[in-house]
């Protein structure tokens, strides 16, 4: 039997940040602008936190603390890019990242380590760029936190990208 | 860059160069993996024989190190420098063999693929999912005196090995699905120019300060007078993450290593800055930088004393929040810290948090 995650007696929400944690994982170059939308509208209404969250996969071949360089060249300015937008915005962001041997083993690890009141993802994510819809149902079985799946739409494409800071960073 | 880009063709090629302007060279080692190009260009050179190990019951094939050095030409070229030696023989690699027959008094050409240097082998491994056992220290590479990359785009390498030109027809599918894809060549590649070009710069700056009197001093300080080391101001908050991903962003163009300090005030953490803590060790890790925490009270004096530790050149900091009562009157962190460190560059990160955002096209 699987305990499930975010099962501190202590809720997000008291344990500092006033409005909840809005959980945004990511894992490819670019990440769907609709959803990075949507979890800064929450984060405005409630006064809440954005925790856009680079989630990296460590080859088997390497030991599971490795370094990433190649993984961060691509994770770095995108986490950048949505915290520049967030902060002027005025969201507040707080940024994660979280290794594993799949993005699903990442997530899971991050969930394990802190609470989190929301988790935003996009079902859009091709089966090259991130979590598959076993790892959405994953999400839903085994998280507490309320699970926010955005599905696919036709404005899918406006993507936000690492190149949004080029120069800046 | 990779096998088959032709290595020891050039090697060779260098070789006969030198023997026809009349210095006196021979073949140490060659590994020819059964390229009928590469053999004919090496006929003509003088081969020293390899001499036979043997090993649980198998004999081996290895470099007769004591015949070179007997023989004691002016040029020796031995290829696969990252090989490992069978086990009997004077040393456990072959790097370590060139430095005996380099102490003889006797030049080498030597060859060697990108993923073989130590400090490039998990970047390598990361890039393309696989990881080479034999390893050279890159202070090997450092030692040499010219270093040639032979360089081919991924796709005519590709064009070589389908035409049978790096492998026997029957390992070239495996070698396809394998390591010869051209995602992995376009990362070794890449890997390969950058490391020449980071040699270049280095040895640039060598001979520039290599002049006067202090000639060879200047010389021998030059390494370390070009190699930066960063140091960044963090504490455990939110803001500090935009920080350490622009510091490794300059460490990464630098080709230099970053270090994170934490002064850490005394008394216990809030559970909120344990946890800010623990997601600034992850990124440290995750980016392969080292942070420090130090606990006390003097912030300046614990900055300076971390930077001389570690041989700081370059402090990145936020701005510091503005001072309160007394404290106004105290001078400025980056200004202390220029008076305390002299010759550390200080820079203050901005925060571009509110700068206008561009979308891509």
């Amino acid at each position: 039997m699987r305990t499930p995650f975010n099962t501190t007696k202590t809720s997000p929400r008291d344990s500092g940040g006033g409005g909840g944690r809005i959980l945004l994982p990511f894992t490819s170059q670019a990440i769907s602008r609709r959803a990075l939308e949507a979890a800064m509208r929450l984060a405005h209404a409630e006064g809440g936190t954005l925790m856009p969250a680079f989630l990296a996969r460590v080859p088997r071949n390497l030991p599971l603390e490795s370094p990433l360089p190649a993984a961060c060249a691509v994770g770095m300015p995108l986490l950048e890019a949505i915290e520049q937008r967030a902060s002027a915005e005025g969201v507040p962001v707080d940024a994660r990242v979280s290794r594993g041997r799949t993005y699903r083993d990442a997530l899971q690890r991050l969930l394990r380590q802190e609470p989190f009141d929301r988790v935003i993802v996009s079902a859009t994510d091709g089966p090259h760029s991130g979590l598959r819809q076993e790892d959405l149902a994953w999400l839903l079985d085994n998280v507490t936190a309320e699970v926010l799946i955005l599905r696919p739409a036709s404005d899918d494409a406006r993507r936000i990208s690492g190149h949004a800071v080029d120069g800046h960073f | 860059m990779a096998a088959g880009v032709g290595k020891t063709y050039r090697m060779l090629l260098e070789g006969r160069v030198e023997r026809e302007i009349g210095r006196d060279v021979v073949v140490g080692l060659l590994e020819t993996h059964g390229r009928a190009e590469t053999a004919a260009l090496a006929e003509g050179l003088e081969l020293i024989p390899r001499r036979k190990v043997s090993y649980r019951g198998t004999e081996l094939e290895e470099m007769d190190l004591a015949a070179i050095i007997a023989r004691a030409p002016e040029i020796c070229l031995i290829d696969e420098l990252a090989h490992t030696n069978a086990p009997g023989v004077e040393h456990a690699k072959r790097h370590e063999d060139v430095e005996d027959v380099l102490a003889a008094g006797i030049d080498v050409l030597t060859t060697v693929n990108v993923q073989h240097l130590e400090s490039l082998n998990d970047q390598v491994a990361e890039l393309s999912g696989i990881r080479v056992r034999e390893t050279i220290p890159d202070a090997v590479l450092g030692r040499a005196d010219e270093i040639v990359v032979v360089d081919l785009t991924p796709e005519e390498l590709l064009e070589r090995l389908r035409a049978g030109k790096v492998y026997p027809i029957e390992r070239i599918d495996a070698a396809l699905n394998h390591f010869f894809r051209i995602e992995n060549l376009s990362a070794l590649r890449e890997v390969a120019l950058r490391q020449v070009a980071q040699e270049i710069g280095q040895r640039r700056f060598a001979a520039a300060v290599n002049v006067g009197s202090r000639e060879e001093s200047l010389a021998a300080e030059a390494p370390q007078a070009v190699s930066e080391r960063l140091l960044a101001l963090v504490e455990p908050d939110p803001g500090a993450y935009r920080l350490v991903r622009r510091a490794w962003r300059s460490a990464q163009r630098l080709g230099a290593p970053l270090d994170l300090l934490w002064v850490r005030p005394p008394g216990t953490l809030s559970d909120e800055q344990e946890r800010s803590l623990t997601a600034l060790r992850q990124l440290a890790s995750l980016l392969g930088a080292r942070l420090i925490v130090e606990e006390s009270d003097l912030l300046p004096e614990t900055v300076a004393a971390v930077a001389r530790r570690q041989r700081t050149t370059y402090i990145l900091m936020g701005r510091s929040r503005p001072g309160r009562g007394l404290t106004r009157a105290r001078t400025p962190l980056p200004q202390r810290l220029l008076e305390l460190l002299p010759g550390v560059d200080v820079r203050i990160v901005a925060d571009r948090a509110q700068r206008p955002t561009e979308d891509p096209p």
